[in-house]
């Protein structure tokens, strides 16, 4: 039996989302955003609701979601997409909305933001990618940086004595009434990015039930701004991001 | 016969917007325009209209709010006063730049700074020249009575979604807490959200519709050519717009010598210097710019044959003083004649610095 006998119609278990537009995406290669955008385009279609999804993109390396996930988008100024999915969800109550945020612009310049649209209750869903850096900008310290870690604006490494500590939003957000479902994930091994799936449809599903702001974070990889290959970069990600950043869900009502 | 009421100008603020169709409100209290919010609140429209009112964390947050409606082609506004609307300058920003129709409310207080509460127009800069970053304008109404203060949210909701561009109404303290009758208007009803899908989705964020790719509502384009060409475009809906919009009143102008410039409480109180001056035989005339930007340049230049003299008297250092100096471009002399910090002119005031500057 050669390949050919195998690839069939019949024997399809795995294609591209329909809902994944064929721009080649700029994301450096190793990058978590590409597979959360991935994610997201297939819970999307899995859903059905392609004509029912309305996107906010952020400032920082994700601005250029829009090209890749066919759906309607709105591209926020730097933090504020909380701010614009909070009208959008308003004025479309039977529309999904969620906005798609970085750890500088949701956790850094984009807090009130964050904080006062998840006291509210909007019913979004909002993705976090923490790769505790500023990737756009060329690998300046966020908000998130684990002491000790190296840079650009800490190229001795993060200094509690100076830059203060690494915050842990999604703990914060997870006290706030508003939210229902608080979760943290990664996408660096088949096993993590199912698991993401799961979560991200899990907070679409609530979106739906109006039971208040689902909050997906996704723990994440720079590599080319930590400096390391992909391959390194994961494992540098599991040493020292998950002991500080322990994955799973933190509430669930 | 339409319904007359005895309204303070922030009140008929927030009634127009009912009435007028809008679909949402969002905004941060700040003296001396809290009447708005605090109106919409009282009135209850999600119960009526379905109109969408929000009291946001900042005006940071406002002005993103209104960013994301009017993403959704839907009506929304805000209000604030001088502080709040530099805060909400990033925001407006990106609204021209994504060219996002929407309607904002300035009712100025003396600044800069946290500056006072009292009335001032130390804002027409911020708001003809653009407070934001880049080059982009919006449109600028300045009413001088509290009806014109509800006239001009239909006025701007209509003119944001001609030209997809935010319109401002700069008012100020004195306008938004002074009391006048107000004759409401016929009701226009809010546009469902299918006649929104309809009008608007071949580029409004609806939701992605058959037959379409998904609509990318942006105000970010990284290569150079691409962003000059939006530029060139935006410029050239400022030039229609300045063709097309001027809107002035002229109080007696016909056989005037002499002319003040002035808008919104200015003008209220240059009618009255008019007044005096014609009393003492002096041809005085008033010329009111209702929009800010586009400025009545033309309407001035046209004055210019019959005229010795200009004031323009503003309550703050001289801003508008410049375009109309730019409008004359010489011809004959520009005075100004201003109060700042809060502090308001009298008639007569008016009157003495306009008899001393042009030695009459
Ligand atoms: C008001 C404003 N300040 C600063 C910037 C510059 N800037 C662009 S992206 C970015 C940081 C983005 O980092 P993050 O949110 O972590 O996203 P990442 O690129 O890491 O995914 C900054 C500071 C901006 N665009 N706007
Ligand atoms: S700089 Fe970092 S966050 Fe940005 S695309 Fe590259 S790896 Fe991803
Ligand atoms: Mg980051």
């Amino acid at each position: 039996m050669d390949s050919n006998d195998i690839i069939k119609p019949e024997n399809l278990v795995y294609s591209k989302s329909k809902v994944l537009t064929d721009t080649v995406m700029h994301y450096c290669p190793g990058c978590s955003h590409g597979v959360v955008h991935k994610l997201l385009a297939e819970v999307i279609g899995d859903m059905d609701i392609q004509d029912k999804t309305i996107g906010i993109s952020p400032v920082g390396c994700a601005v250029f979601a829009y090209k890749y996930i066919d759906i309607d988008w709105q591209q926020a100024a730097h933090g504020r997409a909380p701010a614009l999915a909070t009208a959008t969800k308003r004025l479309y109550p039977d529309k999904y909305v969620f906005a798609y945020q970085g750890d500088g612009d949701l956790a850094s310049i984009g807090t009130a933001e964050i904080i006062h649209a998840c006291n509210r209750g909007e019913n979004i869903v909002v993705i976090f990618i923490n790769n505790a850096i500023y990737g756009m900008t060329g690998g300046q310290m966020a908000p998130t940086t684990l002491l000790g870690m190296k840079t650009a604006t800490t190229p001795y490494g993060r200094k509690s004595e100076l830059n203060g500590y690494p915050l842990k939003i999604t703990e914060l957000i997870a006290q706030l009434e508003g939210t229902c479902y608080v979760t943290r994930q990664s996408v660096q091994n088949p096993g993590s990015v199912r698991k993401a799936k799961k979560a991200i449809r899990k907070a679409f599903e609530n979106s739906a039930q109006k039971k208040g702001t689902s909050f997906v974070e996704i723990v994440a990889s720079c590599n080319s701004n930590w400096k390391m290959p992909p391959v390194k970069a994961n494992k540098w990600m599991e040493e020292n991001m998950f002991p500080f950043y322990p994955l799973g869900d933190i509430k669930d009502r | 016969m339409a319904e007359k009421l005895l309204k303070k100008g922030n009140e008929a603020i927030a009634l127009a917007a009912i009435r007028y169709g809008a679909d949402g409100y969002f905004g941060y209290p700040i003296t001396p325009q809290s009447e708005v919010m605090e109106t919409l609140m009282e009135e209850m429209p999600w119960e009526t209209t379905g109109m969408v009112v929000l009291q946001a964390e900042s005006e940071t947050s406002s002005i993103n709010m209104l960013y994301g409606g009017a993403c959704c082609g839907k009506k929304v506004m805000t209000s604030s006063s001088s502080p709040g609307i530099s805060l909400m300058c990033e925001g407006i920003s990106y609204m021209a730049g994504a060219e996002l129709p929407c309607l904002l409310v300035n009712v100025i207080r003396g600044g800069p700074g946290l500056g006072t509460i009292q009335p001032a127009q130390g804002d027409y800069f911020q708001a003809v020249k653009g407070g934001g970053h880049g080059d982009y304008k919006i449109i600028v109404l300045a009413p001088a009575s509290v009806q014109e203060m509800y006239d001009f949210v239909g006025l701007g909701f209509e003119l944001a979604f001609k030209y997809r561009i935010p319109a401002m109404i700069l008012s100020d303290g004195a306008i938004g807490q002074m009391m006048e009758k107000v004759e409401l208007r016929d009701p226009v009803r809010r546009l469902t959200d299918e006649e929104i899908a309809q009008k608007y989705g071949h580029w409004a964020t609806v939701g992605k519709q058959a037959g379409r790719k998904g609509n990318i509502i942006s105000s970010l384009s990284l290569a150079a050519s691409e962003m000059e060409a939006i530029n060139l475009r935006l410029q050239e809906k400022y030039r229609t717009i300045e063709k097309n919009e001027i809107r002035f009143e002229k109080l007696l102008c016909e056989d005037a010598e002499y002319m003040l410039v002035a808008f919104g409480s200015s003008s209220r109180i240059c009618e009255s210097t008019v007044e005096i001056a014609r009393q003492k035989g002096i041809r005085l005339g008033l010329l009111r710019p209702v929009t800010l930007f586009p400025f009545p340049s033309p309407a001035i230049q046209e004055m210019l044959p019959q005229l010795k003299g200009i004031m323009s008297v503003e309550l703050n250092s001289g801003q508008m003083v410049e375009d109309v100096r730019l409008a004359v471009n010489g011809a004959v002399p520009v005075e100004f004649y201003g109060r700042m910090g809060g502090s308001i002119f009298s008639p007569e005031e008016v009157f003495s610095a306009f008899a001393q500057k042009f030695n009459l």
